[in-house]
């Protein structure tokens, strides 16, 4: 397997795991939104109201930044990262 | 100043924020002088469209790439807070916090999926659409599957979504406009959209970068700072975000309280259209599972299709630097959306609650007429009072109100002097003005580029390119304002119409473009002109009495038109043959950060 192929295979790999994350804080949780809502959370809200409010809204910009440092890691490492002077 | 511009900009914002700080403490104080209300108003929103057209008209420029892509060279947190200035309409400012007002739950998916969106953006196509170094959305289509219908095809759909988009938002600048300047409607529409095309006409990409940065700075100030205060004002606690968990409950008790009387449909005739009463609980689950998630769902595909968003992120200098900036537009639209519930919060508990001085569900009629505030948004048309039940005191179920009120009338509600009315009234300016700007020019843009320059006459020079752009902006924007002017449908559901016609052409042929490497011209033209009809076709079976199917409504036919486009564009693709050797190998470059950009500096 080329360099390039190993490459698009890890990047691919992060990619479903982005979309996993992703998926749990927008689909997944609010499945079973109102069995959660009955249950207190964070700061004193409703769990589901909590999460629509503040705690997926969250998650997303941390899981962007997690995503966009892994993904320049794996660039680095099969030699893809772009040089400064590009 | 020493240096060149780009490395300046902390300190040319930071000057800019601390002088907009001033004129606001400014203002304060002339109100405590004696300044009307009325000029107060006139003097925000003519203070910072002036401002915004000077940065336009510092900006201007004549190179395709500072026209195009603002010479790419954005840095990613102001790119950041440019996007977030372009996300975040007439819409989100005014009309949200009131949808969540009134919907609770149920709308809170807007919140969801129009945040939940950038994790698409930023893993699935801005890095890669970025390191193809186009100028366009369809300049990208037109490119990877090769020939122009496939190139016109997503130019068409581009153009259905936009300027849907963006009637809405020269109608939130009209009516802006209208209550600011206290002109009629007819007329403010026009002064809304020469304040925007000053914005874009010279500078192109390059101007609306550096006003949105100003526009951001702007709405957030307006929208947080009313909020800290009216919860700091009522003792609901300092940082609301995480202090009103006891109103929430409150609310719930209240509502348990009144209950929700069901209106007879008589008595609701003589409501004022576009006002509505609180029906739906606050913070409890009133939605289905699958209301909710189609919603939201529908809203995150769209935002990861919409052309004036995705080409934001053409400007930053790297591939790395375009995802770095999809989190930071995130992290700004966040600070607003998050403040978006507390608003809907404050406002109707300061409204509902007996035991607040603010109260008004209990008065009588004849106190709650007396209230100053009552007396101007009733004659504004948004609110309205009836004694349906003939008790004399006003119940839950009698009171009206227009969605745009929620972040409108608050403040004054509240007590808050009236220089905060005008502060939020430049919020909503310089959010639908900052959207518009980004949506016509997306229009313009790709008329121009894709149509003209690559379709039509390829041998035309920069300066009649650029001049063809500037006349198609102009002539775009009066079609939106015409159209606007026309008030055919409200601002939040044309938003989200826009965000449903934009998923269902254009979502799976950008990402399998990047994807899916078999992907061919013929199947991207089946997957983006067939996703189209459908959605088009759901859309008008449904709004012309259509019981529609699987719970998809008007409001989510992309749900429907972005299945088609992808069964569509995977069966047409396998049955035609595999894209050539070239084609193969640009995908596989699109997929390395390093290297040259697939298509060349200035093409």
């Amino acid at each position: 397997m080329s360099n390039q192929q190993k490459h698009w295979e890890k990047t691919r790999g992060l990619l479903f795991i982005t979309l996993a994350i992703w998926f749990v804080f927008s689909i997944g949780i609010f499945l079973f939104g109102a069995e959660m809502n009955e249950v207190t959370g964070p700061f004193g809200y409703p769990w589901t109201y909590w999460f629509t409010c503040q705690g997926s809204l969250g998650a997303f910009v941390i899981l962007i930044f997690w995503f966009a440092n892994r993904q320049e890691k794996i660039d680095e490492e099969f030699g893809f990262s772009e040089r400064e002077d590009e | 100043m020493k240096g060149n511009f780009i490395d300046n900009l902390p300190k040319v914002y930071g000057i800019y924020t601390g002088g907009f700080i001033g004129f606001i403490i400014i203002m304060a104080i002339a109100e405590q002088m004696g300044m009307t209300a009325k000029a107060i108003g006139i003097a925000f929103v003519a203070f910072t469209v002036f401002i915004y057209a000077l940065i336009g008209w510092l900006s201007r420029t004549a190179q395709a790439d500072a026209y195009y892509v603002a010479g790419r060279q954005v840095p990613t947190v102001f790119n950041g807070m440019a996007t977030a200035a372009d996300w975040m309409s007439g819409a989100s400012f005014v009309a949200m916090a009131g949808g969540i007002y009134f919907k609770g739950y149920g709308y809170m998916a807007l919140l969801v999926g129009w945040t939940g969106g950038y994790v698409l953006v930023a893993s699935l196509l801005a890095p890669y659409l970025r390191k193809f170094g186009c100028y366009t959305v369809p300049d990208f289509i037109g490119t990877r599957y090769g020939g122009n219908l496939a190139r016109f095809s997503a130019v068409v759909v581009l153009t259905v979504a936009s300027f849907t988009y963006v009637t809405a938002q020269i109608n939130a600048t009209g009516t802006i406009a209208s209550v600011a300047l206290d002109i009629p409607f007819q007329y403010a529409v026009y002064v809304g959209l020469i304040s925007i095309l000053l914005c874009s006409m010279l500078g192109g990409m390059r101007g609306v970068t550096w006003t949105q940065v100003a526009q951001y700075i702007v709405l957030i100030i307006a929208y947080l700072l009313p909020v800290f205060w009216i919860s700091n004002k009522m003792g609901a606690g300092f940082f609301p975000h995480f202090m009103l968990a006891d109103e929430v409950a409150r609310i719930g008790e209240l509502e348990q309280q009144f209950g929700f009387v069901k209106n007879a449909a008589a008595d609701l005739k003589s409501v004022p259209k576009g006002l509505a009463g609180i029906t739906k609980a606050h913070s409890a689950v009133n939605a289905t599972p699958w209301a909710f998630i189609s919603l939201a769902l529908a809203m995150m595909m769209g935002t990861a299709s919409l052309p004036h968003v995705m080409m934001r992120y053409f400007t930053t200098p790297s591939v790395k630097a375009a995802r770095k900036s999809v989190g930071w537009s995130l992290f700004f639209i966040f600070l607003l959306y998050s403040s978006a519930p507390m608003l809907a919060t404050l406002s109707k508990l300061s409204l509902i609650d007996p035991n607040l001085p603010t109260g008004i569900i209990g008065k009588t009629f004849a106190e709650v007429e007396a209230i100053d505030w009552y007396q101007n948004w009733n004659q504004a048309n948004l609110m309205f009072i009836s004694d349906f039940n003939g008790n004399g005191t006003l119940e839950l179920n009698e009171f009206f109100m227009g969605g745009k009120a929620v972040v409108l009338a608050t403040p004054e509600i509240a007590g808050l002097p009236y220089v905060i009315s005008g502060l939020v009234a430049a919020g909503g300016m310089a959010a639908a003005m900052s959207t518009a700007d980004g949506l016509i020019l997306a229009i313009a843009n790709a008329i121009s580029h894709d149509v003209y320059y690559k379709i039509i006459d390829p041998k035309a020079e920069t300066a009649k390119r650029l001049l063809v752009a500037r006349v198609l902006l102009v002539i775009i924007g009066f079609a939106g304002a015409t159209i606007a002017a026309m008030e055919i449908q409200g601002i939040l559901g044309s938003v989200i119409w826009a965000f449903d016609f934009a998923m269902s052409g254009l979502f799976f042929p950008l990402v399998l473009g990047v994807w899916w490497k078999r992907a061919n011209r013929q199947g991207a033209i089946a997957g983006m002109l067939g996703g189209l009809a459908a959605g088009t076709w759901y859309l008008v079976w449904v709004r012309t009495g259509g019981s529609g199917f699987l719970g998809i409504t008007q409001l989510t036919f992309g749900i429907f038109g972005s299945a088609v486009s992808l069964i569509a564009m995977v069966v047409v693709s396998l049955i035609t043959a595999e894209p050539d050797k070239a084609t193969q190998k640009m995908v596989d470059d699109v997929r390395v950060p390093s290297g040259k950009s697939i298509l060349g500096k200035s093409h």
